[in-house]
């Protein structure tokens, strides 16, 4: 599998590594399950997990048909080691909280809605097509983490307190949303996906008008030095092995 | 010659799994039928990209026109354009109403105004209502409570 995927061309390279950072970061969410706040949350945070599951499934079917007729989603999902997966390392931080979940959300989704957004004029018409449906899916999660930063910003001391070092805490993983490496500049080049530089100008704007409703104030912190890539962080590790923990003792189980 | 029904008829009268008061010509799922030398092919339109319904909707689709006298048939799922509650037919915002679960609101003025648009209890019709969470049961419904008959309820959100 993995020889497969590095082969393949830079377009599925790329569309692999979105299902990547949609499939982990929905793992975290379905790992909250249980522990909402409140019943509503449970229902919010479960249909928020589905959508991105739904979005990655998407994601690896396509780049499993491009491989070859005989790969599944399932191949990239469960056949691949965790130093295969690429997402941003910001979707890997563990639930410490529920204020860094939503602050997790609220830093993902307003770069996801730029990403979709821009992606739906995409020079593939696949990927337009997924980024079609997933950014009116995205519009919703925005909403719905942008009215928690609020709430718990714009709220008690020891919200206000949380919700701010939930953010302190996440900030150094926001760079890499908008890094270029040779893949990305590759898709860009070919006009599939969009420079992330471009989208930050926006996403900061629209962050501040959120952080300002919250009466907080954006991070200061230093983005994380760039670790490379010759093996997954122990977060991301921990979420490979436990979603593949089924699969990996009932090869092929189907429902 | 064995009379058939038509295809383009059976499938649209097939039940949505989850809200089965709704056929899925109701819901604007299905794109189109055509027949070539026999073969029966549907293209549907999923509601949400993780919709667990939508293999569902395939297999009872295969099963409603095998009973029709269809015994080759294929359901293919086509992303663009991406479904929207606009395609909800008028006799599907009415079933429903009677259902007790909320229409959607026009997209016309964009997403941002339809989300924020007052929403009308399917029950007793009062406009005095307020959302609990934007999202409920499944993934296409959010959750709101009446003021006036103090009923919770569903809709089917704008998208």
């Amino acid at each position: 599998m993995s020889n497969a995927l590095a082969a393949a061309d830079v377009v599925t390279q790329f569309v692999c590594r979105q299902g990547d950072r949609c499939l982990v970061l929905s793992h975290r969410l379905q790992q909250c399950i249980t522990h909402a706040p409140q019943l509503e949350e449970e229902l919010a945070i479960a249909n928020i997990a589905l959508d991105l599951l739904g979005q990655a499934r998407s994601l690896y079917t396509y780049a499993a048909g491009r491989i070859g007729p005989d790969l599944t989603e399932d191949d990239l999902a469960f056949g691949r080691d965790a130093d295969e997966f690429w997402p941003p390392a910001l979707v890997e931080q563990p639930n410490t909280d529920f204020a860094l979940v939503m602050g997790r959300q609220l830093l993902h989704d307003l770069w996801a809605d730029e990403l979709w957004r821009a992606m739906r004029s995409s020079t593939d018409p696949t990927l337009a097509a997924i980024a079609g449906k997933a950014a009116k899916e995205t519009a919703y999660h925005l909403l719905h983490a942008s009215t928690w930063v609020v709430t718990l910003g714009d709220s008690t001391p020891e919200a206000h307190d949380r919700m701010s070092a939930a953010l302190t805490a996440l900030w150094p993983f926001v760079d890499e949303l908008f890094s270029t490496d040779d893949l990305v500049a590759s898709v860009a080049a070919l006009g599939v996906a969009p420079d992330p530089a471009t989208l930050r100008r926006s996403w900061d704007a629209r962050l501040d008008a959120i952080l300002e409703d919250a009466t907080l104030t954006r991070p200061t912190g230093q983005a994380r030095p760039p670790t490379g890539r010759d093996r997954c962080s122990d977060d991301l590790r921990a979420v490979i092995d436990e979603l593949h923990e089924l699969h990996a003792q009932h090869p092929g189980a189907r429902w | 010659m064995v009379r058939r029904a038509d295809p383009a008829a059976v499938a649209a009268d097939v039940a949505d799994p989850e809200m089965p008061e709704l056929t899925l010509g109701d819901l604007g799922i299905i794109r189109d039928v055509s027949i070539v030398h026999d073969r029966v092919s549907v293209r549907i339109t999923p509601t949400f990209t993780g919709c667990p319904a939508t293999s569902v909707m395939a297999h009872d689709l295969e099963a409603a026109l095998h009973a029709a006298g269809w015994p080759d048939v294929e359901v293919l799922t086509v992303l663009d354009p991406a479904w929207t509650t606009e395609w909800i037919t008028p006799t599907g915002r009415a079933k429903l109403t009677a259902a007790g679960i909320g229409a959607p609101p026009s997209l016309a003025g964009g997403f941002d105004q339809a989300v924020a648009a007052p929403v009308a209890c399917p029950r007793c019709g009062s406009r005095h209502t307020r959302r609990r969470s934007l999202f409920g049961s499944s993934l296409c419904r959010d959750a709101h409570v009446c003021e006036t008959c103090h009923e919770p309820f569903e809709r089917v959100k704008p998208i």
